[in-house]
């Protein structure tokens, strides 16, 4: 099987940039959320549609963002 | 990529897909999310997880010498092998493993350029097969190389020196102590901040957005800035260890550097330090 309607966008979750990596394999939508700085992998998940997978992901990078603590300087 | 200094330590995604089936090959996919493999790799790749077998998984360390001969065997990997490594976020863990090759005497291990981003974002194939290789016997590893590794008293003394550049990969927020580990992963340390007198280069200023590294030139501006140069000792560090073997690679292979080490204890080992001073803010220095 070859990737195929491949995508790539930048969202703000509660002041964090995420970084969303989605493409379709066969019948499914997979998707990958990853923190922009410094990029590391937050989320993957598999979907029926591209709008199903990416709210999938957004949802459990919103979760574990919701974890780190800014500190005062 | 032929300005590199070694442009043999890197392929294309086009020289992976013609070498599918070269005996004298093997692809190994190591991802920092260990399940992106199963989801669909290059024809005839075969996948090494960073967390099981690319460390020690009894004390902290990286794989001991047999456990690397053992790894090696099982993935039908000989001395005289091509191993092309690749993986998710712009090769970091395949850095990683390159690096661990090296220590071990490997020859010839090479990075698949841009990674598993841009073989999907380039429509290439994908297979589900997860077909275990042929395993060979008695690779023998050559006796570690540890001018590839710098272990805390050299991370230390380096401090203290004037003369070595550390390199401080991780991200601006990281290096100022803002946050005590990439946003959304565990805090794995009691202090924020970095080691006094490190460079903040994030690693990801070493590459394009299709994943690829940048261009000597843009690579040697980058570096050079921070007082880099043929002759400079450096020492990468960022968390544990994996970001900062992408920047070792960028440094030793790409650029030429002759004296890069990575400092794989990295933050996890001195932001957990009792008595180690750490220097706060300088956001910034830092670069965004």
């Amino acid at each position: 099987m070859k990737p195929e309607n491949y995508s790539e966008r930048k969202v703000d979750v509660n002041g964090w940039e995420v970084h969303l990596t989605t493409y379709q394999l066969g019948e499914k939508f997979h998707c990958t959320a990853d923190n922009v700085s410094p990029g590391a992998n937050l989320a993957r998940v598999a979907a029926d549609s591209r709008e199903a997978a990416e709210s999938k992901a957004l949802e459990r990078a919103t979760e574990l963002l919701s974890r780190t603590k800014r500190r005062e300087l | 990529m032929a300005d590199y200094s070694n442009p043999e330590m890197l392929v294309t995604t086009e020289w992976v897909a013609q070498h599918a089936n070269d005996p004298k090959v093997r692809v190994v996919e190591v991802d920092v999310d260990t399940k992106a493999y199963e989801e669909g790799h290059p024809p005839g790749a075969i996948a090494w997880a960073w967390n099981s077998q690319l460390c020690d998984t009894v004390i902290r360390d990286i794989l001991p010498k047999r456990q690397f001969e053992e790894l090696m065997d099982q993935s039908g990997i000989g001395k005289d092998t091509t191993v092309i490594l690749y993986g998710d976020n712009n090769n970091w863990f395949a850095a990683w493993a390159l690096w661990q090759m090296k220590i071990y005497g490997h020859k010839d291990a090479r990075i698949m350029n841009g990674g598993r981003k841009k073989w999907i974002s380039e429509g290439r194939e994908l297979s589900t097969e997860n077909k275990a290789p042929s395993p060979t016997s008695a690779y023998k590893a050559s006796e570690a190389d540890l001018s590839l590794r710098a272990f805390l008293p050299q991370v230390q003394s380096a401090a203290k020196d004037g003369r070595t550049v550390m390199i401080d990969v991780r991200s601006p927020a990281e290096f100022s102590g803002e946050i005590l580990a990439p946003p959304g992963l565990p805090e794995t340390c009691q202090r924020g901040g970095h080691i006094p007198g490190a460079h903040s280069v994030p690693w990801g200023k070493a590459c394009n957005d299709d994943g690829t590294f940048k261009s000597y030139d843009e690579l040697r501006q980058l570096y050079g800035a921070e007082g880099i140069s043929s002759g400079t000792p450096v020492i990468a560090y960022c968390r544990i260890g994996e970001r900062s073997s992408h920047t070792w690679f960028v440094l030793k292979y790409l650029l030429g550097i002759g004296n890069v080490q990575n400092y794989d204890g990295s933050w996890t080992e001195w932001g957990n330090l009792v008595g180690a001073p750490v220097e706060r803010g300088a956001v910034a220095a830092a670069k965004a």
